[in-house]
């Protein structure tokens, strides 16, 4: 089931588009578009976070929503 | 707003950083900054020392007591503000060149007298600043822009020099496996002596560009496929390591740690 209280927060000021959170997103969630990420299939994300530790950029991350 | 963790323990006013899209050194910083938050230490009772390179600008992206240094000498400056202050934590972050060539001696005698900083090594195979000349962890055989028809030197494995001049506790992680690089990294921390962290990292800009090693997706995705657990590696052969990147924890021994044993002779002369 997927974990609700947190949410996907993405800073795309910071994100240099390497695409690499996509490349090893489990669920497919993230996809490059031009040069900047965007989660393009939100619904299916699984708040693992593994984009917020692979990201070179620190622009992905889960926050906590109260 | 960055994460929490960003928030806690990078100077935001200087991201983004000007690591290349893509740079392991990203994670690997970020690697550090949850080790330091895993274990809880006070910020304030943190130093951070670093040397030249891209791995180095980190002392100014991480908000801690900071000092960068001049080129291969963090170590010899993160030895004189431990030996002043045995009770702060001293962090060193240096390159391959850095710490291995230019910084070659200074890791060696950090490792002899085991001396109580974590030394953390982001290791991308190359000098990336200055423009991708061959550094001495360039695998034999590779390209860099002063080794154009391929390098003929070994590369030097920094854990292992590190081991045998005495460091007590060494690992290799990788800018892949953040979970694990975080563990090794905060273990280190946590050792008392000399540890080193070798942290593989990649550089998709300059060695990645010179041997064709494609995209730094490509290049993670290399690192995922070719790191093999130090348990695992044991029960391979020289043949099937060939190429591959053993990684965990490496060794650790017991041995006492240079400042308490100093402190141990003053106490000693002073009754």
């Amino acid at each position: 089931m997927a974990v609700t209280n947190k949410k996907l927060v993405i800073n795309t000021k910071w994100c240099k588009g390497c695409g690499v959170c996509a490349a090893f997103c489990p669920k497919g969630v993230l996809k490059l578009s031009g040069e900047k990420i965007e989660a393009a299939n939100p619904d299916a994300c699984i708040k693992c976070g593994m984009c917020e530790k692979r990201c070179p950029d620190y622009a992905i991350y889960l926050e906590e929503v109260e | 707003m960055p994460s929490k963790l960003v928030d806690k323990y990078l100077r935001e006013a200087h991201l983004p950083h000007i690591w290349c899209p893509g740079c392991g050194h990203g994670v690997l910083m970020r690697d550090v900054a949850q080790a330091v938050d895993n274990i809880g230490l006070d910020r304030n009772k943190v130093v951070l020392v670093s040397g030249i390179g891209c791995s180095s600008r980190a002392a100014g992206y991480m908000d801690f007591n900071t000092m960068h240094t001049t080129h291969g000498r963090a170590l010899a400056f993160a030895t004189g503000i431990k030996m002043a202050r045995p009770d702060l934590e001293v962090i060193c972050i240096m390159g391959d060149g850095d710490a291995s060539a230019i910084g070659g001696n200074h890791l060696i005698h950090a490792a002899r007298r085991n001396i109580g900083i974590t030394a953390i090594v982001f290791n991308n195979d190359i000098y990336g600043m200055t423009g991708g000349q061959y550094s001495p962890t360039t695998p034999y055989g590779e390209k860099g822009t002063t080794a154009p028809y391929g390098n003929i030197d070994r590369p030097f494995d920094i854990a292992k020099i590190a081991q045998a001049c005495g460091a007590t506790y060494t690992a290799r992680g990788t800018a892949y496996d953040a979970v694990l690089t975080t563990k090794l990294i905060e273990d280190g921390i946590r050792h008392k002596g000399f540890s080193v962290i070798e942290c593989a990292s990649i550089c998709p800009t300059y060695y990645g560009r010179k041997n064709k090693k494609g995209s730094a997706v490509d290049m993670y995705t290399w690192q995922k496929e070719n790191s093999i657990r130090v348990e695992k590696a044991q029960a391979m052969s020289p043949e099937e390591l060939k190429g591959k990147l053993v990684v965990g924890k490496l060794s650790e021994d017991d041995f006492p740690e240079l400042t308490e044993q100093y402190q141990a002779i003053i106490d000693r002369v002073r009754k």
